[in-house]
């Protein structure tokens, strides 16, 4: 039998409109309604992650001065910002939102592969994050082991949270672990089986790529953490000794014999280091597109970028103990993993560039998914850059455990990706609500979150070199720190309570557009990928209309020289481009 | 965690290989190039294979990865091998079977000999039960003779492994009770048939993981 493109298969999919208000909007199957209610959730929670990091800011800039934070919560606190910001907000962001979204669209299908499957994913990740937030609120509070959740102490006697807390943390990273593999099977599936006719893997927009191989990475690294939590269970409940030695704490000794600390590190990062990527890979996929569509340019060397987003999958995989260099190895072990965390910098790097080569002539238009997106560029730079100090182990060992890697991590994967975020945002918000936002207010947004991130952490490499110590409750009498660092602190502080703020412009012009924006264009960026072709804005259930799209060309035809618009959607036969008076040579044969 | 990587790096190895033959040598730039008529056909495969398919590289890493822990944690100094219950050997023999039957039962099914599909179906379901009901009686003769899991570190595994796999076992499962009533409710035998073609794939693979767990920890 030859083969039959699922999306030529009529209704092999079923389809069933939905009818009712709860079918539509609540036990929905359809991929756009799925994307918007991750994209709220894992919000909402961010929020409460923000307000967190605003209460630590506020104990590390004004110790003695808050009476309602005090040591254990402080690491409660700590514990749940680090924890939702990376697995709650930004995995569920990018693969459960955008992902979502875009992939359905980008390829050119009415819906994911499996619609009942998709609302699952969405249920179960609400069960985990409910969990995650019952555990605020059992007694002891939640887990204060720090987002690591290293053994011994996660589960020691003395940690806060440590009767309930840890226990509801590790069945939450369980429930969201089995949601995310039930949606990501759906993005591999939707990707290789559902695109549509004529769209090959190569002319996929990189969004889309970037979400297929972070969707790759997360179901194969999410085990490790599953492996994990369900052995540090096995320890907490069970008294099993995989990773517990023996402990005699509080004066309490419960049992333990001859675990392996250093056993979860490494199953830990061999999750927590694709992690990294998981959020990453879709950021560059779509700042890549965003920078090609509002500089009218096609992405400059788009075959190595596709390549180079592979390749910096697959060496993520490899660097894991470049985390653990402070815990003890065996220095050749060092060697070999501080060479493959600089080799990343390769693919890495090489991406930097082409974002450049393609803004460089291009013709920009500094919208606000732009400036979200330009700003990246700086902010990931930077973030990179400190990454190869860290990754070399010499220099590593000096600067671990202080805020120099606060200020890295959160360059890379804090800011960065949320700059992404808000740049996407306001990239497809024309799209998913079919109204307008206030640019001034988006422009506003872009430079207060930009400018004040950078205050908040450009201060923090320097605190690093002092030696400030990160995870400290209070400094108490340091003699190698001088009394300016406080100052510094205090003044991080504030930047960080303004960036905070700032967050409300956000909330704003999203009230504000969804009450009495202008009607959007179907096309307002004139973009050519797949999405913006849609019948109707925002697109109806089934996407399409009655005939599904045709692809004939890649994502990025962007002022093609001889022709009258300055860009052609993907969805253009070659005979039809409207030229002036030339064709290409080659589609003559 | 050296095994937890080769298997990863296997299996990246053959998606690599596999995109590699997908963009290898293409120009997309250029519009309307030569591979325009085909779509592109990659596996001539149906979605459910191609999730059942990623499924199982998930559930290959998540075993490595708990294989990998096992060979970190044997070299440290407490580790006592422990002996395994003899029942266990009558168990795989089962598992075996129960594939086998499988097995047998795909093959009547996708050449249209509808006749064999309940037996088979019933034939399985019983031996995959008695195997589950096999590694049940191993947990209590352990228990019973005082091998519980918190004695050492081999035994935490042993409960641990068999535990995982047998819960990946009741997935599988609930599939093939899906498949089976759907049989019994004489439902159209196209979709009956890849049901039971997928769990078969399902029951090799979680018979190849029992073999590859079973064999390590008589080893070691």
């Amino acid at each position: 039998m030859g083969y039959v493109a699922i999306a030529d298969r009529d209704h092999e999919v079923e389809h069933h409109d939905p009818q009712t208000f709860i079918s539509k909007y609540v036990w929905s199957q359809d991929h756009k309604v799925i994307a918007i209610q991750y994209g709220c959730t894992a919000i909402f929670v961010g929020v409460i992650a923000l307000v967190l990091s605003a209460m630590m800011r506020l104990q590390l800039g004004f110790p003695d001065t808050f009476s309602f934070i005090n040591p254990e919560n402080y690491y409660q606190i700590v514990t749940m910002h680090g924890m939702i910001m990376v697995i709650y907000l930004l995995t569920a962001l990018f693969l459960g939102g955008f992902g979502n979204y875009l992939i359905p669209l980008m390829v050119g299908s009415r819906d994911m592969v499996f619609p009942y499957l998709n609302m699952l994913s969405y249920w179960v990740y609400l069960v985990s994050v409910i969990i995650l937030l019952i555990s605020f609120f059992v007694p002891g509070g939640s887990t204060g082991a720090g987002w690591t959740l290293y053994p011994p102490q996660a589960i020691a006697q003395g940690t806060p949270g440590v009767d309930w807390g840890i226990l509801l943390m590790l069945a939450s990273l369980g429930v969201f672990i089995v949601a995310f593999t039930m949606g990501g099977l759906n993005y591999v599936t939707t990707v290789l089986q559902a695109r549509c006719r004529g769209m090959t893997l190569m002319r996929m927009p990189l969004s889309v790529w970037g979400i297929f191989i972070a969707t790759i990475l997360g179901l194969l690294a999410f085990p490790a953490l599953l492996v994990s939590a369900i052995m540090m269970l096995f320890d907490k409940t069970l008294a099993t000794s995989f990773f517990m030695p023996a402990i005699s704490s509080m004066g309490v000794d419960p049992g333990h014999t001859g675990g392996s600390p250093i056993l979860f590190q490494h199953l830990f990062w061999f999750f927590g280091h694709p992690e990294v990527y998981i959020v990453a890979l879709p950021a560059f996929g779509i700042v890549s597109d965003l920078l090609s569509t509002h500089a009218r340019k096609n992405i400059f060397g788009y075959r190595m970028m596709v390549w180079a987003i592979i390749a910096i999958g697959g060496l993520s995989f490899i660097v894991w103990a470049h985390h653990m260099y402070v815990s003890g190895m065996n220095p050749y072990f060092g060697f070999f993993f501080a060479t493959t965390t600089l080799i990343i910098a390769v693919p890495t790097a090489l991406k930097v560039y082409n974002w450049v080569l393609t803004l460089w002539e291009g013709n920009i238009h500094l919208r606000v998914p732009m400036l979200f997106a330009i700003g990246f560029v700086f902010t990931f730079i930077h973030g990179g850059l400190t990454g190869l100090f860290l990754g070399n182990v010499t220099i590593d060992l000096p600067l671990s455990d202080t805020y120099f890697v606060v200020a890295h991590f959160h360059m890379v994967m804090g800011v960065s990706p949320v700059l992404v975020v808000f740049g996407a945002i306001y990239h497809w918000w024309p799209k998913i609500t079919g109204r307008m936002y206030n640019e001034t207010l988006g422009k506003w947004h872009f430079w207060m979150t930009f400018l004040g991130t950078y205050s908040i952490y450009l201060p923090m490499h320097y605190l690093g070199f002092q030696g400030v110590p990160r995870r400290y409750f209070a400094m108490g009498n340091t003699d190698f720190m001088p009394a300016s660092a406080q100052d510094l602190n205090a003044f991080i502080t504030m930047a960080a309570l303004f960036v905070a703020v700032t967050q409300v412009l956000f909330f704003l012009n999203v009230i504000i557009s969804l009450r009495s924006g202008k009607k959007a264009d179907p096309n307002p960026w004139d973009a050519t990928t797949l999405e913006w072709q849609t019948p109707d804005t925002p697109p109806k259930h089934g996407n399409w209309g009655h005939d599904l799209p045709e692809c004939h060309r890649w994502a990025y035809d962007y002022s093609v020289p001889g022709y009258k618009d300055d860009f052609i959607p993907q969805n253009v036969p070659a005979s039809d481009e409207a030229p002036a008076d030339r064709q290409h040579g080659v589609e003559e044969h | 965690m050296e095994i937890g990587l080769i298997v990863l790096a296997t299996m990246l190895a053959a998606l690599l290989g596999w995109l590699l033959r997908q963009s290898f040598n293409t120009q997309p730039w250029v519009a309307g190039a030569a591979a325009e008529a085909d779509h592109q056909a990659p596996f001539n495969a149906r979605p459910k294979l191609v999730a059942l398919t990623t499924f199982l590289a998930v559930a290959t890493s998540f075993f490595a990865l708990i294989l990998s822990a096992y060979s970190l944690r044997m070299e440290l100094g407490d580790w006592v091998p422990m002996t395994e219950p003899s029942i266990l050997w009558t168990n795989t023999v089962v598992l075996i079977l129960a594939s086998v039957v499988f097995q047998w039962t795909r093959n009547h099914a996708v050449n249209g000999n509808v006749a064999r599909i309940k037996p088979g179906l019933l034939l399985t379901g019983a031996l995959t039960t008695a195997f589950l009901a096999g590694q049940w009686l191993a947990w209590q003769e352990l228990n019973a003779s005082g091998q519980y899991i918190t004695v050492n570190p081999s035994n935490a595994f042993f409960f641990l492994l068999t535990g995982v796999h047998g819960l990946h076992i009741l997935g599988g499962m609930y599939v093939w009770g899906r498949a089976t009533v759907r049989t019994f409710g004489g439902q159209e035998m196209d979709a009956v048939k890849h049901s039971v073609e997928l769990c078969t794939i399902y029951w090799h693979f979680l018979l190849l993981v029992w073999l590859v767990l079973f064999g390590l920890m008589l080893s070691t």
